[in-house]
């Protein structure tokens, strides 16, 4: 697990730690790593495979599949359905995060 | 055919090896309605499998973060009593609930029932039923605006979503806007929650209920709670304006949302010129109804319908029964209604599916009582539907670089000029020439605008086959291309 000792000291014992992009973001038991993010500050972690263009969350809820992110390497994972879990390495997706996407 | 309960060897559902079960009853989701299928059947006797892609139940009505949670929802009391019945029939053996499967198919078995494909940790998994209970439910219906793709601006479920399940507040100084009554809840959970709501802005005007005393007199319970928000917003100051919307969402790829622009609209919800207003806020939330979940219908072959909200349903009739023998709807894929109607009806579809199946014959008198509900709710769905409806003159505030599917960046210029240079007729012609609804969500969140957009530049209405032409979704969910290629195991 990483996390500045900060964000460690302030974290109350039932909050758990991953990363983002390399800095740690703390979360409650439970809660999705989309929830974590905006609750963290950051709105999006993904960009469009045509334009470009910053994404984070929309429906929230599974249909929409904008707030994609690479979850321990796999990418295309729906972050407001994935539970963040200590120790995750969540990453910015850049377009479909890589070209077999669907594997 | 029947087998009773005591038949079957008591199986942990944890260990079950439910792959290789055949269950009387298969409910596909967990909301209002799948919970009071799943309880009603279990209760008559039938072994019921209730399988729901989310790992804690109660869909997004009841959504909640953990079992001790929930005590602010509304019917809570009604969620507790369905989950106690739920977990009674599950120690007796007759109830495997399979949470974490997303559904991505369903299609009849060779030996008359039903076989349910769903992914579960990425692995694929197959229940197999007598007879299916289709209960779905909805997500937010949308209207493109420009700037909707910018990071800040979230669907209203997805606000509700992250307060109710995860206790995030999506944003500090929120617009809601939209139309319908859904608004209300989530602009008040915000302002509870210690968020500014900057404004509720209601493009509709809803008269319809004027004319409707009885019915509404008799769903009183339901406009109390309305009553109950709206106390909520004055005591928190929140302006609630009626015919007025976002236009616009302002702000930069790198800030996200920076504020709103909103107008008056007439009757037609043209804005109406001169009468924008640029509101600061760091986040918009936004829906116009909801829309039904209905891909397994449709991959099942049942007859479909345009509801008067412009919704795609599964038609079905006074028993919960769809145009195809075993498959019963319940909740909003069989017309959108709110949580009151869903528990009637999924009640209704549990107890005459376990008869479908096994045999069990329902009670009278419950029977009969059920009906009464479901009508009193329907008939104040229908009065919400002519209350609420969306007018066409939203497409008045799109310009011709504004997104309309978000997935494949398709603008409204695009779909103008499919269906105007390139001769597209409908959602399905559009889509192979400009890639509406091509992408990752199949079409979900810009299939009703698209449809509207093609329908108005061809001159015509929206039909229950444009519709449907763009909630056919063979594959519901995005499947690892190994578990497809491992094929039909059913025959094995």
């Amino acid at each position: 697990m990483t996390g500045t000792p900060k964000a460690l000291a302030n974290a109350s014992p039932k909050t758990i730690t991953f990363t983002f992009d390399g800095a740690p973001v703390t979360a409650e038991p439970g809660q999705s790593v989309a929830a974590a993010l905006i609750a963290a500050g950051t709105r999006s972690w993904r960009t469009t495979r045509v334009e470009g263009r910053p994404r984070g969350v929309f429906c929230g809820i599974g249909v929409c599949f904008d707030c994609l992110a690479v979850v321990n390497g796999r990418p295309g994972q729906r972050a407001c359905l994935v539970e963040a879990r200590a120790g995750d390495v969540v990453t910015t997706q850049e377009g479909a995060g890589r070209d077999d996407l669907a594997c | 055919m029947t087998t009773s309960p005591a038949d079957r060897s008591p199986v942990p559902a944890a260990e079950a090896a439910y792959d290789a079960v055949a269950y009387d009853v298969v409910v596909i989701g967990a909301g209002p309605a799948g919970l009071a299928a799943a309880a009603s059947a279990s209760a008559q006797g039938a072994r019921v499998a209730l399988v729901d892609a989310a790992a804690l139940d109660g869909g997004q009505y009841w959504r909640h973060r953990a079992p001790q949670d929930g005590a602010r929802h509304h019917d809570w009391a009604e969620y507790r009593r369905l989950r106690a019945a739920l977990d009674g029939a599950a120690a007796a053996g007759r109830l495997d609930h399979l949470a974490g499967h997303a559904v991505w198919h369903a299609e009849p078995a060779t030996d008359g029932g039903f076989t349910v494909h769903a992914l579960c940790d990425g692995e694929a998994r197959e229940v197999r039923g007598r007879a299916l209970v289709v209960a779905t439910g909805a997500y937010d219906r949308q209207l493109p605006f420009p700037g909707w793709t910018l990071p800040g601006v979230f669907a209203a479920g997805a606000v509700q979503a992250l307060l109710k399940g995860h206790g995030v507040a999506a944003g500090k100084r929120i617009v809601v806007a939209g139309s319908g009554p859904f608004l209300l809840p989530v602009a008040a959970g915000l302002a509870e929650a210690g968020a500014e709501v900057v404004g509720v802005f209601e493009a509709g005007r809803p008269t319809a209920f004027a004319r409707h005393p009885l019915v509404v007199a008799r769903a009183a319970a339901k406009l109390a709670e309305g009553a109950g928000y709206l106390r909520t917003l004055r005591r928190h100051r929140v302006p609630y304006r009626m015919r007025t919307t976002v236009v616009a969402a302002l702000g930069t790829d790198a800030d996200g949302v920076t504020g709103a622009r909103v107008a008056r609209l007439d009757q037609q919800w043209r804005p109406v010129q001169g009468t924008e207003r640029e509101l600061a806020c760091d986040t918009i939330a936004v829906g116009y109804g909801f829309t039904p979940q209905a891909e397994i219908p449709v991959q099942l072959g049942c007859a479909m319908a345009m509801d008067r909200d412009g919704s795609l349903v599964a038609v079905v009739d006074e028993r919960q029964r769809s145009s195809v023998p075993g498959v019963f709807v319940a909740g909003e894929a069989c017309g959108v209604g709110g949580a009151q109607l869903a528990l009637a009806e999924g009640e209704l579809a549990g107890l005459r599916s376990a008869e479908a199946s096994i045999g069990a014959r329902p009670n009278p008198r419950g029977l009969a009582t059920l009906a009464r509900r479901r009508a009193s709710q329907r008939a104040f769905a229908a009065v919400l539907h002519e209350a609420y409806p969306v007018r066409p003159g939203w497409q008045r505030w799109l310009a011709a670089d504004t997104v309309v599917c978000r997935c494949e960046e398709v603008t409204a210029g695009s779909i103008q000029r499919a269906v105007i240079d390139l001769g597209a007729t409908d959602p399905r012609s559009t889509k192979l020439s400009a890639r509406p609804g091509m992408g990752l969500c199949q079409g979900r969140v810009c299939g009703f605008a698209t449809a509207a957009l093609v329908a108005a530049h061809g001159g015509r209405r929206v039909t229950e086959q444009d519709l449907r032409g763009i909630a056919g979704r063979p594959i519901a969910q995005p499947v690892p291309l190994g578990v497809l290629a491992a094929g039909d195991t059913d025959e094995a």
